[in-house]
């Protein structure tokens, strides 16, 4: 990287790339740590020439709250709570992709219902990641409508995930074996509003800037990366597919049933933010195709597999039964053995492929749990993203790569 | 999509290619995971990538781990590669010695190794030789220890309620 650095600025001095400056001289800059602009705690030390980039160092580790090694001494059921706490604009595929990991660790199969409510929950979660980050792209080209107008189906979705679990932001939404109680009434109801009402606010919301000339100036060419290049940085998500890569967990290897569901990969060309704009507006349209077909298909059965182990009785029983006290008291405890192993999950979480590899002794808590995180991986590429652009290219970069401080983190 | 290469396969390959450098075949949960010498992992994961068959080009992740009961190999490095076109995922794990923990980069294959690379040096002390910036990358650049390593515990040891019997460890 650096010696990239150093061959560009010796390039630059060498007359080869275009002076903006009358001076000649550089100046250094401190995008962030806090700054409006920076949507989260991201610092850049930049090297400009007046309005152009030349240079970027990135400082990470602001809010780095070490999970992997809090998760070294919790029991399993509690390490959901610090998945949330990731990408928490997406939570419960976060915790969905936990509870995947340890039903496979041991060796639980799950009923079909399950995993269509599961498909719901992670595409919903989906849609509302997109959602912020698309309507933060327009705020950042000078476009707030679109961000504010869109708050309220993002509230719709917040009650959505309030509805089956009780919290909004930090779901902590999923049990392994399942869901702690059924979908609701109210939340099916809820449910059909929001896939009533969303489309056309959508598509109001498209209209506004998909083809709208300024925000197409603005976006076309900012931020590009090729496919090799993406790869080569271990891109994955939507910012992979905008650079023209099809990789997507859910088709590559399928997991709650996803296999079962048709839709397609949007992939760009150009790898630029008008690109991964567009991929993610697919995405949400795709996301919602697959709700829909969730709930046809929807299957009658349990909303949790038989698994006392790992799975809380009803309270009630935990107060008349011998047996539901003794789970009880040996899940909450963190008593229940598990069975020694080696795994790696991924699912595809809202801006890439989030993996957890665990390694269990067949102790209470994890010996190592390492969590896959995309931004953390995408994130080395952003200076020679932006290297040549201007600043207001390198913020509306930053937004439209859906960089979330606490999954870059941890 | 299933994959277009059985373990058996790429095991086969491999251990033809690289011979005593590879270690016994292991499936767990049906992912081949291979012990790697650690003064060859960076020629694996290369002939990996150039290989047209195999076409393992793409990083998933790396990291450490820490043994401490497994004398002369505690630090483990482990890569997850996958390979994109077959669809087929490897896990490579090579061990160093915890007095010299020092593997070659593979930042010359791959340019996201970067911060993996200085995430693992960050938390068990892992030297990538070659490394072109091996510094912290999430904690404090003035630390003088690595924190994921074992001895550390999270909580005060002093504290009696939590000691390693609770949680299945003697």
């Amino acid at each position: 990287m650096s010696n990239e650095n150093e061959d560009y600025l010796e390039e630059y001095k060498q007359d080869r790339l275009s002076h903006e400056t009358i001076d000649g001289d550089l100046a250094t800059l401190n995008l962030g740590p806090t700054h409006p602009a920076t949507h989260g705690i991201f610092e850049n030390i930049l090297t400009v020439d007046g309005e152009k980039i030349l240079d970027a160092v990135q400082t990470v580790g602001y809010i780095h709250r070490a999970f992997e090694k809090i998760a070294e001494r919790r029991p399993y059921n509690q390490i959901t709570t610090l998945t949330d706490r990731l990408n928490y604009c997406s939570s419960p595929i976060n915790n969905i992709g936990w509870a995947l990991t340890m039903e496979k660790l041991i060796g639980c199969e799950v009923p079909k219902r399950v995993d269509y409510m599961r498909v719901i929950i992670m595409e919903l979660a989906r849609i509302n990641d997109h959602l912020i980050c698309n309507s933060v792209i327009g705020v950042d080209t000078g476009a707030l409508t679109g961000f504010t107008y869109l708050f309220q189906q993002r509230e719709a979705i917040y009650e959505l995930f309030e509805e089956v679990c009780g919290a909004r932001l930090t779901t902590n939404m999923c049990r392994i074996g399942g869901f702690e109680r059924d979908f609701s009434k109210t939340f099916w109801t809820k449910l059909d509003a929001f896939l009533l009402n969303f489309p056309k606010v959508f598509t109001e919301f498209d209209n506004l800037l998909s083809r709208n000339r300024i925000f197409m100036d603005r976006t076309i060419g900012a931020g590009p990366i090729s496919a090799e290049r993406a790869l080569e940085y271990s891109f994955s998500g939507p910012n992979l597919r905008a650079a023209g890569v099809d990789y997507d967990v859910r088709v590559m290897n399928p997991y709650c049933s996803y296999e079962d569901f048709d839709f397609i990969i949007p992939v760009g060309s150009q790898g630029d933010t008008y690109d991964r704009f567009q991929v993610r507006q697919e995405e949400i349209r795709q996301s919602l195709s697959i709700i829909k077909q969730a709930i046809a298909k929807m299957p009658e059965g349990p909303y949790h597999a038989g698994l006392p182990e790992f799975y809380l009785p009803p309270k009630q029983d935990v107060y008349e039964k011998m047996e539901a006290l003794i789970y009880h008291f040996k899940i909450v405890m963190g008593e229940t053995p598990v069975p020694v192993g080696e795994i790696y999950q991924s699912v595809e979480g809202g801006n890439g492929e989030l993996g957890f590899y665990l390694i269990s002794d067949g102790g209470r808590s994890p010996y190592r749990l390492q969590f896959r995180r995309p931004c953390f991986i995408y994130y080395q590429a952003y200076p020679e993203m932006i290297k040549g652009q201007t600043i207001s290219d390198a913020v509306l970069t930053l937004s439209s790569m859906n960089v979330i401080a606490g999954e870059l983190d941890a | 999509m299933a994959s277009k290469l059985t373990n058996e396969e790429v095991y086969t390959l491999l251990k033809n290619a690289f011979g005593d450098k590879v270690g016994e075949m292991l499936t767990p949960f049906d992912l081949l995971t291979v012990e790697v010498a650690a003064e060859s992992a960076n020629a694996i994961i290369e002939w990996l990538k150039k290989d047209e068959k195999l076409q393992v080009s793409y990083l998933t992740v790396l990291g450490g781990v820490h043994y401490p009961e497994d004398k002369g190999r505690e630090i483990a490095v482990v890569y997850h590669l996958h390979s994109l076109v077959n669809n087929f995922r490897i896990r490579l794990k090579a061990f160093l010695p915890i007095e010299n923990p020092t593997i070659a980069t593979i930042t010359y294959l791959y340019v996201g190794a970067n911060w993996m690379e200085r995430e693992t040096f960050d938390f068990y002390g892992v030297i990538f030789a070659g490394h072109p910036n091996l510094k912290r990358v999430l904690n404090d650049d003035s630390m003088d220890y690595f924190p994921m390593r074992k001895e550390y515990q999270l909580e005060d040891a002093t504290r009696e309620d939590k000691d390693d019997r609770f949680f299945g460890r003697e």
